[in-house]
């Protein structure tokens, strides 16, 4: 069977014997904690690493927030801890930009992609389909490893001379391409570049596993429609990553000629102060916004599907029912993964593109809000009339739906050419996509973590904490974000440096304040998610009971600490979907138990 | 779902054979990528016509003929004939080396006729022209050095029978940037 051939293929020390569990075995700490080939271990490191960066992205944003809130204040804590960026305690410009940037690019690549799907792809998808591991461990360590370089050529490029890369996220050129456009665009670019190819190798390594692994992998009886929609989610997340990063790297490989040999793809006779017109001819930089936003959408989805496959199976757990549409949750994520490749010109309605053009991405990009519905419907028809678990990793599906039904929305405005061109670029789409995707995704990953706690370390996370956790952050995310619809709406741009010298936006100074004094709020109470989870690693209450939630998938029919192989002796034998809750009056069927004489067919 | 109709696991195609596969399609978005972007460029102004190297029409055929090798010796490793194995897997690594070279001398050849392909004096269709020839030249040098490697197991150790299955997954690739170049041939022939 393919799925010992795998466990083996990395240790041959296994021949001859019969127990799978490999609990016996004494591993070095090199080997079990460092590099270690376990799929369960490897979650656990993308996770920490995750966690980390959430913590420094986050910080940053406090700080630029700070900027944006208070304007004119002198905070001298600030010029101790950045020095030179922070002069007489005020962050300059360069600083700031730099900040925005590497808040942008840490959260959605490292934390809400790395982070989430490289956690909960090596996490649960061996353990829910029925497998020891991933179809090559050794990739998997791999992809973990190019994470962690791509994480530490990041971390250095904050320490330069000249400073992290400065020209958002997104790296258009020419700022991108152009040492000597800006301080940012000097070392600091280089390693951003160096880091992001790292990090598509990374995710490209990752993601070949996962798409192997479901497909190839899942144990006996474990037919692709009995699939938990966690692993659907997770599969169509990987199918997107290998087949939209490849060309993200063709886009950088291009800006690399551009800045290092002297190409003109995206350059062309630009004039620069203090340098003059640039030798190059005909460079387009609506090019690279092609080849980025190709990947860019598909990104955002990236970075959605994982979030949206949890909350489906923690939505249904709790709600001790099935989930509603299983096939048509299946169906919605094929669709939006398709459409994710057809919509990609809605971040170029400005560009000059043409309308025509433009009004096809609109019929595409309205598309998308179908297969939404369609979940969103489900998730709420699957609460209805449910009997509903308030646990911590229930609060935050729900809250999940909240967010992506409030960030969908404005969705629909901003796919609509000709509102873009007031909105676009201001905080309206700030909002949108943070609240669609940043505080939903982190919203998904919370009710992931809440919820698989148990699966992960043995032990339970305190409800107490989890609870205020829940209430402030949600609370907090809307007083962050919703105000920003207006500020769009009245046109106040993305990205400037200080307001408060604008007419039109100096009204907005009192408002910016208060989200400035949220942001701060809500970042400081993740410090007791923080606490909790790494309290309750050691002294958490003890797991006593396989199955603590009392849920059908196969990941609570392991043991409490499974070892490297996850399951001792036979991996168990699937005979149902994963859904059976409350059919025939019996409040959970897990997929392992055998159909009945008497059982009714339809679910 | 339908709890009464029994299940069956696919269970047919080896895990690290469909990584290949699903590999291959990373492969070909990311020259799909650089070829919409050549077009894209291609139809906005200032560029430059010219020829493509002979050298290119050479490495055409070179890599065509590694294919056959390279189908030669899994089927050498198939009917168990170890020693025409060995013959044919390093015909095909001499092949892809020689392909190299050639793509090589194709830029020279450009260079020659005054063609910059970086640097200020360059026009994107050479630079085009050069970089995505110069990423699918990584891809065949990835391809060689693993034939390399299956070439020293083979006269190290005998062929053991495992290894049928790798012969295989590296076959598959083989002809994936055979096909692959023949496409971006074709492609700077009538399209670019
Ligand atoms: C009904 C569904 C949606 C529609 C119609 C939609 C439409 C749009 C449009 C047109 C823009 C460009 C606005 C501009 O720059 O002027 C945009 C920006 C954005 N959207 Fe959405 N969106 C939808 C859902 C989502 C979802 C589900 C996510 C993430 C999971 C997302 C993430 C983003 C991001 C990250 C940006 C901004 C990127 C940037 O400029 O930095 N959107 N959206
Ligand atoms: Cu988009």
């Amino acid at each position: 069977m393919s799925n010992e051939a795998v466990l083996h293929a990395h240790s041959g020390a296994h021949d001859g014997h019969e127990d799978h569990s490999h609990e016996h075995h004494h591993q070095s700490f090199i080997s079990k904690y460092v590099f270690s080939q376990d799929h369960k271990m490897i979650a656990k490191q993308f996770l920490i690493t995750g966690m980390v960066w959430a913590v420094l992205g986050g910080f940053m944003s406090v700080l630029f927030r700070l900027q944006l809130g208070y304007p004119d204040a002198n905070f001298p804590w600030l010029e101790t801890i950045l020095g030179k960026w922070a002069k007489g305690g005020h962050i300059s410009p360069e600083a700031y930009y730099a900040l925005v940037t590497t808040h942008g690019t840490v959260l959605v690549f490292f934390v809400l992609t790395a982070g989430l799907s490289g956690t909960f792809a090596n996490f649960l998808i061996p353990l829910q389909i029925g497998a020891r591991d991933m179809a090559s461990p050794f990739m998997n360590m791999l992809s973990y490893w190019f994470f962690f370089a791509a994480s530490i050529v990041m971390l250095s490029s904050i320490f330069v001379e000249t400073g992290p890369f400065s020209g958002g996220w997104t790296a258009y050129p020419p700022l991108s391409a152009l040492g000597d456009a800006s301080p940012g665009s000097k070392s600091g670019m280089d390693l951003w570049i160096v880091s992001m190819a790292l990090f598509v190798v990374s995710s490209l390594l990752g993601g070949l596993n996962y798409i192997a692994t479901i497909l190839n992998m899942r144990t006996k009886g474990m037919s692709m429609t009995r699939l938990p929609l966690t692993i659907w989610a997770l599969f169509f997340t990987a199918v997107l990553g290998v087949l939209s990063f490849p060309v993200l790297f063709s886009g950088f490989i291009l800006l690399i000629f551009d800045r290092n040999f002297g190409t003109s793809f995206y350059l062309s006779d630009i004039f620069i102060n203090g340098v003059g017109a640039l030798p190059n001819e005909g460079g387009s930089a609506i090019l690279y916004q092609h080849l980025f936003w190709f990947l860019g959408h598909p990104e955002v989805y990236i970075i959605l599907l994982p979030a949206m496959g949890m909350v489906s199976e923690i939505l249904s757990v709790n709600s001790r029912k099935p989930i509603f549409g299983y096939m048509a949750m299946i169906g919605s994520l094929f669709a939006i993964a398709i459409l994710a490749f057809l919509v990609w010109a809605h971040h170029m309605f400005v560009t000059g593109l043409n309308p025509f053009l433009g009004s096809v991405f609109v019929l595409l990009t309205l598309l998308i809000a179908v297969p939404s519905a369609i979940k969103v419907f489900n998730w709420l028809t699957t609460l209805w009339k449910g009997n509903i678990r308030f646990t911590p990793g229930m609060l935050f599906a729900i809250g999940f739906v909240s967010l992506f039904i409030s960030g969908g929305l404005t969705g629909i405005w901003l796919g609509n050419s000709a509102l873009d061109i007031h909105l676009h670029d201001t905080y309206f789409v700030i909002a949108h996509f943070h609240i669609v995707m940043g505080v939903a995704s982190m919203f998904g990953m919370f009710a992931g973590i809440y919820h698989w706690f148990p699966k992960m370390y043995g032990r339970f996370m305190n409800n107490t904490l989890a609870y205020i956790h829940f209430w402030v952050t949600f609370a907090g995310a809307y007083m962050i974000f919703w105000p920003m619809h207006y500020e769009g709406l009245a046109g106040m741009p993305r990205r400037y440096y200080d307001y408060s010298i604008w007419e039109s936006f100096k009204q907005f100074q009192d408002l910016n304040q208060f989200i400035s004094l949220v942001a701060m709020i809500v970042f400081a109470v993740q410090f007791l998610f923080l606490f909790n989870f790494f309290y309750s690693i050691f002294k958490g209450r003890k797991v006593t009971t396989m199955n603590p939630w009392e849920a059908n998938t196969l990941e609570w029919t392991a043991p409490i600490h499974p070892g490297h192989g996850n399951w001792p002796g036979e991996i168990p034998e699937v005979y149902r979907w994963a859904y059976d809750y409350g059919k025939d009056g019996v409040d959970f069927i897990p997929q392992t138990t055998p159909v009945g004489a008497d059982e009714s067919v339809e679910h | 779902m339908t709890t009464t109709v029994p299940q069956r696991v696919s269970k047919n195609i080896h895990p690290h054979k469909f990584v290949m596969w699903v590999a291959m399609g990373g492969i070909i978005m990311m020259f799909a990528g650089l070829t919409s972007a050549y077009i894209v460029k291609k139809n906005q102004s200032s560029w430059l016509q010219f020829d493509l190297p002979i050298e290119f029409y050479y490495s055409t055929a070179v890599i065509v003929i590694s294919s056959i090798s390279m189908f030669l010796s899994a089927k050498a490793i198939k009917a168990g004939k170890f020693s025409q194995y060995k013959i044919m897997i390093s015909i095909t690594a001499m092949l892809g080396i020689i392909f190299i070279l050639l793509q090589y001398l194709g830029f020279k050849d450009l260079q020659a006729r005054n063609i910059a392909i970086v640097g200020p004096k360059s026009n994107s269709a050479a630079s085009f022209l050069f970089v995505i020839t110069f990423l699918h030249m990584m891809h065949v040098l990835g391809g060689v050095i693993a034939l390399l490697v299956f070439w020293v197991k083979a006269i190290r150790s005998s062929v053991e029978k495992s290894s049928l299955m790798s012969v295989e997954v590296m076959g598959t690739y083989w002809h994936f940037v055979g096909v692959l170049w023949i496409y971006l041939f074709l492609f700077y022939n009538w399209i670019g």
